[in-house]
């Protein structure tokens, strides 16, 4: 009897340790993306758009060619790579600020031209990278460090359900909201990723993941209450699913 | 012999770029350039290439980011409103060196303003817009013919220096027809493929980033001073502008695009007056001839500056002349286009005539 | 039918002691260390590795890629 490897790090991940907080679900995502481009064959013909937000150094963690977009802008800059380059793979991966607040327009637009890209929306209710103000995706009551007394609707409008938002234009190939708090949920969600990618492989259309993310360091607890407070309160405010898929198997 | 064809400003260079090997351009509907994002629908699918409304100026200037990432010839046009959305990823381009061409035909001033012609960008163009020490080559062209030459100049400077090239044109070139001649069409093929850097995909050899940033002020700064050479580089090489009837006058009228030209025919009437008058017309707004036109002052009457603008170029033309001459300034606002009597009786006064 | 039995490591030095993996672990196989890493953290350690059933449920759910999975197979 030998052992023998049957998970380990991705090849389309460079060995730079990730520059994540401790038990962020960001590290997760990104390795499902990079499992994914493995096994599709795709790396050397990817080129990764990092958002601005947490994740701005994704492109410093994919083994492909990449760049950083202006915040919110990355549906635009993959769509003009894409017309460029038809014959290129290219996804984004943007944060719920990034992608759902200044984004808006760019990522409903580029969902609804059915832009043969790929975008990865990690939704953890809250913006990161400076430092845990109010995101669009915020949970009612929530505190934050720019609603100190908890998110109020009349103040602040409600939590953003962007999914169902983007599964209203026709250009969407495949949609789906996953989770990543528990093994078996993360694999779920490399699933999913792999149908999103797989829409643009076929040239079907536009493919998202919006994936239920934890952000331990702003919601002030540890990681593993993260995975749990995920269930608990993001759960039922962003219910889970596939929403478009014309993908098959 | 090539032809001679009759053709709209905004057309004209739509037509030119697509003769310099463009064959990508996004836009978005803004008054009084949208004959151009009309013809590159109509033009594009005709040469294989392609053509995309957007949802924003913003997204636009993105987009054209993200297809410049790859190496790949591209174009926009906006208007100054529109320009304005564009900043943010104008400064991005500049300091990820990304090539581009845009173009803003300006109208009227500041806010919503209105769809007249004008010259109120000039300082935007010129001296910054978006946020960040970078510049473009700005290239002010003053007849179709000349929009359609320098378009096909713009993309062969932006793949030159990397940087994006703006062409300034105010609404009068964007709308005006000419009778033009457009040059033969670039071979695709001899285009520059910018393999040393653009995004191609990393198959057999390490993968590379196109990035508008460091966080590393050390770092960055180093980014800065290497653009700052560049910029430099472009000063020496890249000046261009026009002398008429120069050689012997005591009066320079300085002037920039359809204003310039008007002020051809002050020059000319001038000149018939008995008033030794010619024009400076700068073609690069930047970069700005400052030594020609400091030499160039050296003794002369009056230094006469006539713009569609609150006194923009004027203040280049200041620091050009210093002391040599003294300096009178002529303007018309709001989308208002002077006639050559206005300018030439304003000349007449400041001259004490 | 015995069980399938597996086998981790951990990278000592990527490790940020998040703690995920020990959560999940249906075997308990993992514990923190009592040293510290370069990064100043206690890192995951197998310590009870013969206990590990290649489950993988630690490689899924550690945001890191700090730790690959073995499973023992038949030689031909």
């Amino acid at each position: 009897m030998t052992f023998q490897v049957v998970m380990k790090r991705p090849e389309s991940l460079t060995m730079r340790e990730f520059t994540y907080c401790p038990g962020c679900t960001h590290g997760v995502i990104h390795r499902l993306v990079a499992e994914v481009l493995d096994e599709l064959d795709m790396r050397e013909n990817t080129i990764t758009v990092a958002p601005i937000g947490c994740s701005v150094f994704a492109y410093e963690f994919f083994d492909t060619d990449g760049t950083i977009a202006a915040h919110g802008r990355a549906p635009a800059v993959a769509t003009g790579i894409k017309r460029a380059r038809p014959d290129l793979y290219v996804f984004t991966y943007q944060g719920d600020g990034d992608l759902g607040a200044i984004g808006t327009a760019e990522i409903v637009h580029a969902a609804n031209r059915g832009e043969k890209i790929t975008t990865i929306f990690v939704n953890n209710a809250i913006y990161g990278m400076t430092g845990g103000q109010m995101a669009p995706t915020t949970l009612l009551g929530m505190k934050s460090t720019t609603t100190p007394y908890g998110r109020k609707a009349e103040n602040d409008g409600y939590p953003l359900r962007v999914s169902e938002i983007i599964k209203e234009t026709r250009g969407v190939a495949y949609l789906a909201r996953t989770k990543v708090n528990t093994p078996q949920d993360v694999r779920k969600t490399k699933e999913a990723i792999r149908k999103a990618f797989l829409a643009q492989v076929r040239g079907i259309g536009f493919g998202m993941v919006e994936v239920l993310s934890t952000c331990p360091t702003n919601w002030g607890m540890d990681p593993v209450k993260s995975l749990k407070w995920l269930e608990e309160n993001m759960v039922p405010e962003y219910p889970l699913g596939v929403f478009v898929d014309k993908v098959g198997e | 012999m090539a032809e001679r064809v009759l053709v709209k400003g905004t057309e004209a260079m739509g037509e030119a770029a697509v003769r310099a090997g463009c064959r990508l351009f996004f836009g978005y509907p803004i008054t009084p350039q949208n004959e151009l994002p009309e013809y590159m629908s109509k033009r594009m699918p005709e040469v294989n290439g392609t053509f995309l409304q957007t949802e924003s100026e913003v997204a636009t200037i993105n987009m054209v980011y993200g297809a410049a990432c790859t190496g790949t010839r591209v174009m926009t046009s906006t208007s100054s409103p529109g320009y304005s959305l564009m900043q943010e990823g104008v400064s991005y381009m500049a300091c990820a060196e990304l090539p581009a061409v845009l173009v803003n035909v300006v109208r009227g001033g500041p806010g919503l303003g209105d769809i007249q012609p004008s010259q109120g960008d000039y300082w935007q163009a010129t001296k910054g817009g978006g946020h960040g020490d970078y510049k473009l080559i700005v290239l002010a062209p003053s007849t179709v013919q000349e929009a359609v030459d320098l378009t096909v100049l713009a993309f062969d400077l932006a793949d030159k220096y990397r940087n994006p090239t703006l062409i300034v044109a105010d609404g009068v070139i964007g709308q005006i027809m000419e009778p033009v001649t457009f040059p033969d069409f670039v071979d695709l093929s001899q285009l520059p493929t910018h393999d040393t850097w653009a995004l191609k995909g990393n198959k057999g050899r390490q993968k590379r980033i196109v990035a508008p940033f460091d966080l590393d002020p050390y770092r960055l700064e180093q980014m800065n001073l290497a653009l700052v050479a560049k910029y430099e580089e472009m000063e020496r090489n890249e000046t261009r502008w026009e002398e008429y009837r120069l050689e012997d006058a005591e009066v320079v009228i300085t002037a920039f695009g359809t204003v310039a030209r008007i002020a051809k025919s002050v020059v000319d009437q001038a000149r018939e007056q008995g008033i030794k008058a010619g024009l400076f017309r700068p073609i690069t707004i930047w970069p700005f001839p400052y030594k020609r036109l400091e030499e160039l002052s050296k003794g002369k009457k009056l230094i006469f500056d006539a713009e569609m603008n609150m006194g923009q170029m004027l203040e280049d033309v200041k620091l050009a002349v210093k002391d040599n001459a003294p300096i009178e300034f002529f303007k018309r606002m709001g989308g208002v286009v002077p006639t050559p009597d206005e300018i030439l009786g304003a000349l007449n006064s400041k001259l004490g005539r | 039918m015995a069980k399938a039995k597996g086998k981790i490591e951990i990278d000592q030095e990527r490790c940020k002691g998040c703690g995920l993996c020990v959560s999940v672990c249906p075997m308990k196989v993992i514990e923190f260390g009592d040293n510290f890493n370069n990064k100043g953290y206690h890192p995951a350690e197998a310590k009870h590795v013969d206990k590990c059933i290649g489950c993988g449920f630690c490689y899924n759910i550690c945001p890191d890629v700090c730790i690959t999975v073995y499973k023992e197979v038949e030689n031909a």
